[in-house]
């Protein structure tokens, strides 16, 4: 389990082996993975509490901990905004945290992996998220036209934790020059 | 603050914008004493490179005084440094290889998926450029904010003046990776195309490092009259048939190491630049790699491509067949500035390589706009514009 090999499920072109890693069979599942230079026991403890996702999360409003498998999600999505109670269905430190929504408004679950790159590469995370799009296919088309989709939302997210973790901050620009007022 | 903003193609105007603020823990912010307008400014005030908005700051090329720092800043008020054009985080993969421009960290998460679809990668941040490049307000202004300031920023002795130093924020270690780039080996034949301040600098590089000789080409006879001061042979492209007369200038078995210090906007009545002229102008290409193209085509079999001129997006009848064919490497990409800055610093102060001849004109910042138009019409005898906030006219 500590390196990653091959490719992952979630790229097959086989759809049904694209959606087998759906902990509740999800419609859609999306994966992605990027190469942090911190140890892995490390970036799993920042993550393992899970107040602290709303600090590279954009969309999460708050996330509220219950006990230790048990947290309260409340997240914007396109239509307002969505709630659920998530459980840990997984728990290896240093290595894999999963959840599942029990109850809520979007049937969802959630999974990351922290492995061993190549030696000199860092941690590989990977974010597995499977979710059945409120609306199905429409629902997912205005998701994605007011980038609320949450593969596009992840992929930043995962960057945004990555940033935090290697540099300390999250990449941001001022913008004093789009209103003159001269 | 005052600061000079891009409108649109040619329009660029200096305007009264927000002063700049510590918004992260490692930023610092720095009172611009003295600025420059790059080639690749030009690009943009043509307007070639895309997803430039209206009222963004331009300017990549800068150095000034701290004065404001972030509580994990190691910069202290006071000093004076030159600011690397190139944002980067000093602590991801690329950084710890010293590829300091391929920073994974720079740009901001919401600002990577257009340079991932374009590039496969997202682009990583510069100063003053484009949002593909993270949207940083740039240094042709009175203030700026510089993030990760405790790994770009170089700070400069007392006593050395701005205009020695100021090209170490790209044109300067540009130049130097350009020749490095070219693995020269001692005895080498370097060919140098564009003479502009990269291609100059490339010239000097080129020498330090063991070239025994250099051929310079371009069509402004100034330019050449510089790179032949640095000792470089020359090769005016409307006087002369380029790749013939490097053929016999080398016995025919061409340069063995050659330098695109032109990229996307060739200049010359040459067909292929003629067609690519009219495929950029009606969108069936974007980029014109005339330069690129005869290098190719004259460098020596087994030699060496050297490529720091900026390419955007996609070339049309780039020479692959020669290029497979006739085993050549190519090595590329924006510089990896902090890598060079104390060696090159350090050659500044022996004074082992000259800066300031390059400098034509000084203005004060509130005459940018002058000074764009200026750099763009009169390239033969107009070879950098150094802007000074505050400098009297």
């Amino acid at each position: 389990m500590s390196e990653v090999r091959g490719a992952p499920s979630y790229v097959s072109k086989d759809k049904d082996l694209q959606k087998s890693e759906a902990q509740n069979g999800e419609s859609t599942v999306w994966g992605h993975t990027v190469s942090i230079m911190r140890p892995r026991e490390e970036l799993y403890a920042y993550w393992r509490d899970f107040a602290n996702l709303a600090t590279f999360m954009q969309n999460i409003v708050s996330i509220e901990v219950l006990d230790q498998t048990r947290s309260h999600w409340t997240v914007r999505g396109p239509n307002g905004e969505y709630q659920w109670t998530a459980l840990v269905t997984e728990d290896r430190p240093g290595e894999v945290i999963a959840w599942k929504a029990e109850d809520g408004d979007v049937k969802n679950s959630g999974r990351i992996e922290f492995r061993d790159g190549p030696p000199g590469h860092g941690t590989y995370v990977r974010a597995i998220l499977a979710y059945q799009p409120p609306m199905g296919a429409i629902g997912k088309l205005i998701a994605t036209l007011t980038q609320k989709e949450p593969q596009i939302q992840s992929n930043r997210d995962l960057r945004r934790f990555k940033q935090l973790m290697e540099t300390g901050e999250i990449a941001t620009t001022t913008q004093p020059n789009r209103e003159p007022y001269s | 603050m005052r600061a000079l903003t891009w409108h649109g193609k040619h329009d660029v105007r200096m305007e009264t914008v927000p002063d700049p603020e510590i918004l992260n823990p490692r930023d610092a912010i720095i009172k611009i004493t003295s600025t420059a307008i790059c080639g690749s400014d030009l690009h943009l005030y043509d307007a070639y490179i895309p997803t430039l908005q209206k009222g963004d700051i331009l300017g990549h090329e800068f150095m000034g005084e701290v004065v404001d720092v972030g509580p994990k800043s190691t910069l202290k008020k006071g000093q004076r440094v030159v600011v690397p054009f190139t944002i980067s985080c000093g602590s991801c993969f690329h950084c710890s290889k010293q590829q300091f421009s391929a920073c994974d960290n720079g740009n901001p998460a919401d600002n990577q998926d257009l340079g991932q679809q374009l590039y496969g990668e997202p682009m990583s941040a510069l100063f003053g450029y484009t949002h593909l490049t993270g949207g940083y307000p740039g240094g042709q202004a009175e203030l700026v904010r510089v993030p990760f300031s405790d790994v770009g920023p170089i700070v400069i002795p007392d006593g050395m003046p701005d205009d020695d130093v100021l090209f170490l924020s790209d044109i300067l270690p540009t130049g130097w990776m350009a020749a490095e780039n070219a693995q020269i080996e001692h005895g080498d034949t370097v060919a140098v195309w564009g003479c502009g301040p990269v291609g100059l600098f490339a010239v000097q590089s080129a020498f330090k490092m063991g070239a025994h000789r250099v051929i310079a080409i371009d069509h402004f006879p100034h330019r050449l009259e510089l790179a032949a001061k640095f000792g470089a042979e020359t090769i005016n492209f409307e006087e002369t048939d380029t790749y013939h007369a490097l053929m016999e200038m080398t016995g025919s078995i061409g340069p063995d190491a050659v330098i695109d210090s032109v990229g996307l906007e060739a200049h010359g009545l040459f067909g292929d630049n003629i067609v690519d002229q009219i495929k950029a102008s009606t969108f069936l290409g974007t980029d014109r790699p005339h330069a690129l193209r005869q290098a190719i085509l004259a460098c020596r079999k087994g030699g060496r491509v050297s490529v720091p001129g900026v390419y955007g997006g996609f070339l049309d009848k780039f020479p692959f067949g020669a290029f497979m064919e006739k085993g050549l490497t190519m090595k590329t990409g924006q510089t990896h500035v902090q890598k060079y800055l104390p060696k090159l610093l350090e050659m500044i102060g022996n004074k082992e390589l000259d800066t300031t001849f390059l400098i034509s004109h000084r203005l004060p910042l509130e005459q940018a706009p002058e000074g764009y138009k200026m750099f763009k019409s009169e390239q033969n005898t107009c070879t950098k514009v150094v802007l000074k906030p505050g400098m009297e006219a």
